[in-house]
């Protein structure tokens, strides 16, 4: 089988991708989904507050997934439900599987990737004790919930106040569970400050950070659940034990963007993102494999998501139609103080259209800061914040000219 | 002499963007209230509404039958009172509705006398 472009996962990101790239003139398009359905995390996100950027409305996942469903029937863009990307190589040959064509092996001339995250587990954090019934991802006890109608548990503790969390404990508690306590390990909330308001505050649900679970109770179903606070190194203080009998842990301890498949094909990887390393148009470090959406790096705003993945997109297309990105000056970015990452990492400055978008997250809360952006150290651009917070993923768009050619790096920091 | 006005500083929910807004009651503005900190006038409207009359938009899901998932995603196609919450949560749980549904589809008109209908999120065949 063959295609100019194949695009591996059908959530906001592929579809968006997949639409921007046949609107440029790219012919022959796949887009690969291993899920029932396209859309991705958005069809369990019922919630509304996506689409204030892209529609200037306000809507729910769904409602957000749908409008780009139906736009890439209308573009008639080819997909494969049910259909999960096996492996990837440099050579962009792509091996899937489903149950209906087996394993099958295609050819294409550019690939997308847009695989997302995926929730991190318990295993990944050390809580002790057995493993009763009772403790979910909270991302798993969404899908459950909007999606099968399986309520997870009746009295809950949540630990982790990331966006999955925060919307759960109101989720939860819409639908007549008592939320006993949102414990968070750092001193700060991991999510959007406005899901803190409408999701916790809304609904009288403590939030008490500096806190970690120390033990979760019970044999076979989860009875009971400790937290206890931690000092500046994450060590437990004696003596600040609270235990809440519940019935169900909620896990929301963060997401790791799902990189197997760029791993597999030796694509270089950013060690802060955990994703792979891009150029201005989201192409890898492989000519021809584009990157964007939650793969790339975490997103909270679903509407940045399009707008990145439109730009792979669009790259992705000029790829296949033979025009070259201008490889002859790279400019690299890097994170100063206060910064935790930058994407893109990389920037060949004659490809840039007419302005350069960085996305950043700072590494923990300021008021009243400035966000400054240097060439080789010189301020070219800067911009106050009356507040930034790791929760809130930041955009910076500078012109072109602001930047210059002769340009070895670009850094960003807080002062 | 100077009577003492009231003001609140509070995060504008509206967006995702969630800027840190002051709203500030005023006898020289005419509405009443003026409100800084907010990047678009729709963080004025929520600034004064949430000091005055607190509303939020409700999304949650029905049992749906004939169709490929056992829920449907819906919400309320305005705010509603926030006292009325858990009231609308009871009325929309009685629901079952049958595929195929159309996203906007109205699944409850004018629920509780609000004014408001809930309205489903997304569309979903029927399946035989
Ligand atoms: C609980 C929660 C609340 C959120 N709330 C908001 C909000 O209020 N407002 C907002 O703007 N944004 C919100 N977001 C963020 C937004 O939903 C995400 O940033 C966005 O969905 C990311 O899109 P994506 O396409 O990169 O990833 P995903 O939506 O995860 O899509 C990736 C797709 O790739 C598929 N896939 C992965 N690997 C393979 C493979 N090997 N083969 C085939 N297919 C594969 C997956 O099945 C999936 O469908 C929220 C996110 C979550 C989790
Ligand atoms: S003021 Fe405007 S931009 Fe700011 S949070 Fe409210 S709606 Fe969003």
């Amino acid at each position: 089988m063959n295609y100019d472009i194949v695009v591996v996962g059908g959530g906001p990101a592929g579809l968006a991708a997949a639409i921007e790239s046949r609107k440029n003139g790219a012919e022959s398009i796949l887009v690969i989904e291993r899920d029932r359905e396209l859309g991705g995390i958005l069809q369990q996100c019922i919630h509304n507050g996506f689409g204030l950027v892209v529609f200037k409305e306000e809507l729910t996942g769904p409602e957000y997934a749908e409008r780009f469903i139906d736009e890439l029937s209308r573009e008639n863009i080819d997909y494969k439900l049910d259909t999960m990307v096996l492996e990837i190589n440099k050579d962009k040959q792509i091996l899937a599987m489903n149950t209906v064509d087996g394993l099958v092996n295609i050819q294409a001339k550019a690939i997308v990737l847009s695989m997302g995250c995926r929730e991190r587990t318990r295993g990944s954090i050390a809580i002790p004790g057995y493993r009763p019934a009772g403790v979910f991802n909270a991302g798993t006890a969404q899908r459950y919930l909007n999606m099968e109608g399986y309520m997870v548990g009746k009295r809950v503790v949540i630990l982790g106040s990331g966006d999955i969390g925060l919307i759960m404990a109101r989720r939860m508690t819409l639908e007549g569970a008592k939320v006993l306590v949102v414990a968070e390990l750092m001193p700060f909330s991991g999510g959007l400050t406005r899901n803190i308001v409408q999701c916790l505050d809304d609904y009288d649900i403590p939030l008490k950070l500096s806190h970690a679970v120390t033990d979760i109770k019970g044999r076979d179903r989860v009875e009971g659940v400790v937290i206890q606070k931690i000092d500046e190194n994450f060590k437990p203080i004696p003596g600040t034990e609270i235990e809440y009998e519940c019935d169900t842990l909620l896990l929301s301890v963060g997401l790791i963007p799902e990189n197997e498949l760029s791993k597999g094909a030796g694509i270089e990887m950013d060690s802060k993102t955990s994703g792979p390393v891009v150029f201005e148009s989201m192409e890898t470090s492989i000519e021809g494999i584009f990157a964007c959406g939650n793969v790339v790096h975490v997103h909270d705003i679903v509407d940045f998501v399009t707008e990145e993945s439109r730009h792979a997109g669009k790259a992705a297309a000029k790829f296949v139609l033979e025009v070259k990105a201008d490889n002859n000056k790279i400019i690299e970015t890097e994170a100063l103080s206060g910064i935790g990452y930058i994407v893109p990492q990389k920037v060949r400055i004659n490809s840039v259209d007419d302005k350069l978008s960085l996305f950043m997250r700072v590494r923990s809360v300021y008021h009243d800061a400035k966000l400054s952006v240097k060439a080789d150290g010189k301020e070219i651009y800067s911009v106050k914040k009356m507040h930034l917070a790791p929760g809130e993923m930041e955009r910076i768009d500078i012109k072109k000219e602001l930047i210059g050619e002769n340009v070895g790096k670009l850094t960003v920091e807080v002062i | 002499m100077k009577e003492t006005l009231k003001e609140k500083e509070m995060i504008c929910i509206v967006c995702p963007i969630g800027c840190h807004i002051n709203v500030i009651e005023s006898n020289e503005s005419e509405d009443g209230y003026e409100v800084e900190g907010n990047k678009c006038p729709r963080g004025k409207i929520y600034g004064i509404k949430e000091i005055t009359s607190p509303t939020r938009v409700v999304s949650t899901t029905v049992s749906i039958e004939n169709a490929f998932l056992k829920r449907l995603p819906v919400k309320t196609d305005n705010p509603v009172p926030k006292e009325l919450i858990f009231e609308c949560m009871k009325v929309i749980n009685e629901v079952v509705v049958k595929a195929p549904v159309k996203v906007g589809d109205i699944i409850i008109e004018n629920i509780l006398d609000t004014g408001v209908n809930i309205v489903a999120t997304r569309s979903m065949n029927e399946i035989k």
